[in-house]
């Protein structure tokens, strides 16, 4: 087993594009570690001068998955987001390094509620589709947000587990709520006696969320938070 | 990989790049939040700053006696591991040496932990902390430091990564030993030089 540290060269095995906004990359890497959902992978570039450029992206595979998967959300002038999403093909190799985070990780062992925002929701994928597996869904409790549909990535999928989803700006969302942003109303039916709550999204949609659960009564220390930077 | 990506051309590269450290990008007028835990809503007259540890004499400041401390200014740049870096910004508050000159570390003391009301933790070298490299600000570019951002206070380290720039920080704890904070267990490096790119251990 290599470290994850470790720079290592993965190949592209698939690439699929599932809105204008979203790509979502599946990576072969041999001898890599077993992740844990929650972690991430970091992606570096090299142009022809030597100048790098690397970002980090949640994983959004199952431990079990013999591919990473990768969802990236294409950014106005993202350089990395832009070329992950428009040039990268099948085939392509990308130096990489992971699994990495120790913070925001559940092994589906103790209860969890997950609130995410856009693509904030792909680490709450790996999540579901662990607990799906080992049968353990009872443990996970879903609340998702994005203006439309459309800028949810894996939308169907977690309809179908049963996650609360709010969308902000669509005028005809999903049958089960109607349109607007999440609310304590949301969120109070989730709340679980032990549970870790983990928010994930951009900075606004954190921040929003991680004072929802406050104002519910879920104590701060118990509230995990990751939050999207504008790195692109 | 040995050789370049296929295909990759990279940002316009522009002189002022010798500002950025390796890997690292200009985030221009933005100034992004990346923290792990819920924003703190702290009272500054009920927020206190320690100084404790291997020190001749431990002091606390409050709010009203850390702002009759010499102030000063940082001016210059901030690099986030997480690849941006913001360039010509300042920071006002006190300097870390003000505290030391008060507080007196011992010749065995050879790190620090500093402490946010949060509970959030992160190591550092004593040399890191000492001759004008490390503040205690509440001031961002003339204004309060806002919440998010680490206000009312946070330390201030710019020549390593921000996160050794401990938000709504509250003590700082001198050690004979090296003990590892929050990110630090957590995988990223125990010093965090962006011009070592030392983002994770082992870098």
């Amino acid at each position: 087993m290599i470290e994850p540290t470790v720079w290592r060269t993965a190949t592209v095995g698939s690439v699929a594009h599932p809105s204008p906004r979203l790509a979502i990359l599946r990576l072969e890497l041999a001898d890599r570690p077993v992740h844990v959902p929650g972690q991430h992978y970091v992606v570096r570039l090299t142009a022809e001068d030597g100048y790098t450029a690397s970002r980090s992206y949640s994983v959004a595979s199952a431990p079990s998955d013999p591919l990473i998967e990768l969802a990236v959300e294409r950014l106005e002038e993202g350089e990395v987001s832009g070329y992950l999403a428009e040039v990268v093909e099948p085939g392509d190799e990308l130096e990489v390094r992971g699994p990495i985070g120790g913070w925001f990780i559940w092994d589906a062992t103790t209860p969890a509620v997950g609130v995410g925002g856009g693509t904030g929701v792909v680490p709450f994928v790996s999540m579901l589709r662990h607990a799906t597996e080992i049968g353990r869904t009872d443990l996970l409790r879903l609340a998702v947000s994005a203006r439309t549909t459309v800028d949810l990535p894996y939308a169907d999928e977690l309809v179908e587990a049963g996650a609360l989803v709010a969308i902000t700006r669509q005028p005809t969302p999903p049958p089960n709520r109607p349109t607007g942003r999440l609310t304590a109303a949301d969120l109070v039916p989730l709340l679980t006696p032990g549970a870790t709550y983990f928010v994930c999204g951009s900075a606004a949609f954190a921040e929003a969320a991680t004072q929802l659960l406050i104002g519910v009564g879920v104590d701060a220390p118990a509230i995990k938070v990751e939050r999207f930077g504008p790195s692109g | 990989m040995a050789g370049p990506t296929r295909g990759f051309l990279g940002r316009h590269r522009s002189p002022d790049d010798v500002r950025l450290p390796p890997g690292q990008y200009d985030v221009g007028d933005g100034w992004p939040v990346l923290t792990a835990e819920a924003t703190p809503r702290l009272v500054p007259e009920r927020w206190t700053m320690t100084v404790d540890g291997l020190v001749g004499t431990p002091m606390t400041w409050t709010w009203a006696e850390m702002h009759a401390l010499p102030q000063s200014t940082y001016q210059g740049d901030i690099h986030c591991v997480t690849t941006w870096s913001k360039l010509g910004t300042n920071f006002t508050g006190v300097s870390v040496d003000v505290l030391l000159e008060a507080t007196q570390p011992l010749g065995t003391a050879t790190h620090v932990l500093a402490t946010s009301t949060t509970g959030y933790t992160t190591n550092l070298p004593i040399e890191d902390v000492q001759d004008g490299k490390a503040w205690i600000v509440w001031e961002h570019e003339g204004k309060p430091l806002t919440p998010e951002h680490g206000g009312p206070v946070r330390l201030l380290v710019p020549h390593l990564y921000f996160w050794k720039s401990a938000k709504w920080v509250t003590q700082l704890t001198f050690l004979d030993h090296d003990q590892r904070g929050f990110w630090e267990q957590n995988g990223y490096h125990d010093r965090g030089d962006p011009w070592k790119e030392q983002r994770y251990q082992g870098d």
